[in-house]
């Protein structure tokens, strides 16, 4: 008798942990499953809006748009504004659409995520395995200046830049994009190679490799996921920067979200709603793109960058 | 690592100290360097140029009773208030929903997330848009009937601020909902099964057993919000520009404005400067707790 009492919640206990097996009670439609997906159907509707009514505001015409609701779908669709925002929107005098600040975006993106992650690689694999004394102050320096508002450090470094020759220039921009980047990427880094076994390390010291070729042949080879991470936390994050762009850049060199800003909220002309949001549609594909691939990395890169931080 | 060889201590393990000379220059020249040369300059009367022209703290005062620069505080305080709480609750509400061992959990963490990829600018564009009275939700509600229905805030200076919370809430709250999510994964099974024994309701649970559990996380996100709420300044540019008039002004935008555009960098260094010290306000008394307390016990 005592002997069943005991063993019952047992084998629940035992079934619950192996997770749910086997078919499972038939109640899809109960109260709490109604209120459950029906909550969350409705909040997914309200994060869909905006992007619903970007895509169908920029694919209707002009008078569609005055005499229409922005919700219902296109009567007819035209890809006018989306070739329009491309090559012809207006900036100031420059009339050769967002195509000039895309270029520059990936021009200034793909040296900044390649420059800023080459650094913190590095500095990561040096606090993690070749610590000398004094790098843990300046690493609690580099966190700790990751909470300074950037509003603090960005006249010193324009003046540095111009020092140096490069105020202006995308190079210059390169350069902000990497120190920027540097606390929390080599956080990353640093905890990524300290949860390491330090066998291998070991090992590969033992057979006489030095700091480069470890590096190189053992923690580059070993840590790819942690790069991937790095690259989608940077790609996004150096995509949609607005302030070092419009600080570091001139017109000729405002990244895409510059140039996208001053085309939408330009006072001259009239508006054309629909090319301004085919604009902001083309500004977000580039992390849209990268968000919706990377999926369950893209959440860990911010876990990692924030829960961490 | 070699502690049996001692040759000159400034050349052991040199090849790590050069590798490291980035971020040692970025550690001293940029985040100490810069941040003393702005606080330094805070106390000069600099206009088009820096200059080492002392006038103590003339600048706080001249910035203290600047009209735009309360407004910006007022309008810094209040959205700051807003993303708070409703990102906090918000997030965890969706992140209790979504642990409730759900179907197509994936997707709505896909779709609740996604905006969090967008830029700032590109979130106060669209919500512009949608905000706009004569083309937006206003008019969309109008034609449904409802004649008097109001709904104006990106042109109506006395509620503009929260206009930005909502795009911005919308931008957000997907991260909020992640950090909170990993957090209750973090809960053991164990919590949620003594809980159903003892009869427990479920939103007792969770208000007095598993969030009391989750303190760390709950510190560790609001650092993150906090920190974020006091940069706000893309999102202003894109959505209002700061209007109408100087109703959506934010502490970032006085910044830029006064070092960039009125020339008057002893302004921007003296507010920048206070931007700071609210910054100093919130990461101190966190930085004591987390690592101050630990090295007690």
């Amino acid at each position: 008798m005592s002997d069943r009492a005991v063993s019952l919640p047992l084998a629940v206990v035992g079934r619950e942990a192996s997770g749910p097996s086997g078919p499972k009670p038939r109640h899809t439609f109960s109260r709490r499953n109604i209120f459950l997906y029906g909550t969350l159907i409705v909040v997914a509707l309200y994060y869909l809006l905006p992007l619903y009514v970007m895509i169908v505001t920029s694919l209707k015409g002009m008078p569609e748009i005055r005499l229409g609701n922005i919700f219902s779908p296109p009567l007819e669709i035209t890809f006018e504004p989306w070739v329009k925002a491309w090559s012809q929107a207006c900036t100031g005098l420059n009339c050769d659409g967002l195509s000039r600040g895309f270029w520059n975006s990936v021009r200034i993106t793909v040296p900044s995520v390649i420059l800023s992650i080459a650094i913190a690689s590095v500095n990561g694999y040096a606090l993690a395995n070749w610590r000398f004394k004094g790098a843990d102050t300046f690493f609690v320096i580099l966190i700790v200046g990751a909470f300074i508002p950037y509003q603090v450090m960005i006249y010193p470094i324009v003046i540095i830049l111009r020092e140096i020759g490069l105020y202006g220039s995308l190079s210059g921009l390169v350069i902000v994009h990497s120190i920027f980047g540097m606390p929390i990427l080599t956080l990353l880094f640093r905890n990524y190679f300290s949860s390491m076994p330090e066998e291998l390390f070991r090992a590969a010291r033992v057979d006489g490799a030095g700091f480069w070729g470890i590096y190189l042949r053992i923690m580059l080879p070993m840590s790819l996921p942690i790069f991937v991470v790095a690259v989608i936390l940077q790609v996004t994050g150096i995509w949609n920067d607005f302030l070092f762009g419009v600080v570091y850049t001139r017109p000729d060199t405002y990244p895409m979200t510059v140039q996208l800003n001053n085309i939408v909220n330009s006072v001259q002309g009239v508006k054309e709603y629909n090319v301004n949001m085919a604009a902001t549609i083309l500004t977000g594909l580039v992390p849209l793109i990268v968000y919706f691939l990377s999926g369950k990395l893209f959440v860990r890169g911010i876990a990692a960058g924030a829960v961490k931080g | 690592m070699s502690k049996s060889e001692r040759p000159n201590q400034l050349f052991r393990n040199l090849n790590a100290k050069v590798a490291s000379i980035p971020m040692i220059l970025t550690a001293l020249v940029v985040f100490v360097g810069g941040t003393a040369w702005t606080v330094l300059y805070s106390f000069t009367n600099s206009k088009l140029l820096p200059r080492l022209n002392f006038v103590g703290l003339d600048q706080y005062y001249r910035l203290w009773s600047t009209p735009r620069w309360l407004v910006s505080i007022e309008n810094l305080l209040i959205y700051g208030v807003l993303s708070l709480v409703f990102s906090l609750v918000i997030g965890f509400i969706l992140a209790a929903l979504l642990d409730q061992k759900i179907r197509f959990e994936d997707t709505f963490r896909t779709i609740f997330l996604y905006p969090f990829a967008l830029s700032f600018i590109v979130t106060g564009l669209v919500w512009q848009w949608l905000l706009n009275p004569d083309f937006g939700i206003q008019r969309v509600v109008r034609e449904l009937g409802w004649e008097s229905f109001s709904f104006n805030p990106l042109y109506d200076s006395s509620i503009v601020i929260y206009g930005i919370s909502i795009a911005a809430l919308w931008q957000g709250t997907g991260l909020i909902m992640c950090l909170m999510l990993a957090g209750l994964r973090g809960i053991d099974d164990d919590i949620w099964k003594a809980a159903r024994v003892d009869g427990i309701p479920m939103w007792k649970t969770y208000l007095f057993i598993i969030i009391p559990m989750m303190r760390p996380v709950f510190i560790t996100t609001l650092v993150i919000i906090a920190s974020g709420i006091v940069k706000v300044y893309d999102l202003v540019v894109a959505q209002t520009s700061g209007g109408p008039g100087i109703a959506s002004e934010v502490p970032a935008k006085y910044v830029y404005d006064y070092m960039f555009s009125a020339q008057n960098l002893g302004q921007g260094f003296a507010a920048s400067t206070m931007m700071l010290l609210s910054v100093l306000i919130v990461i101190v008394p966190w930085a004591y707790l987390e690592f101050g307390g630990r090295k007690r016990v």
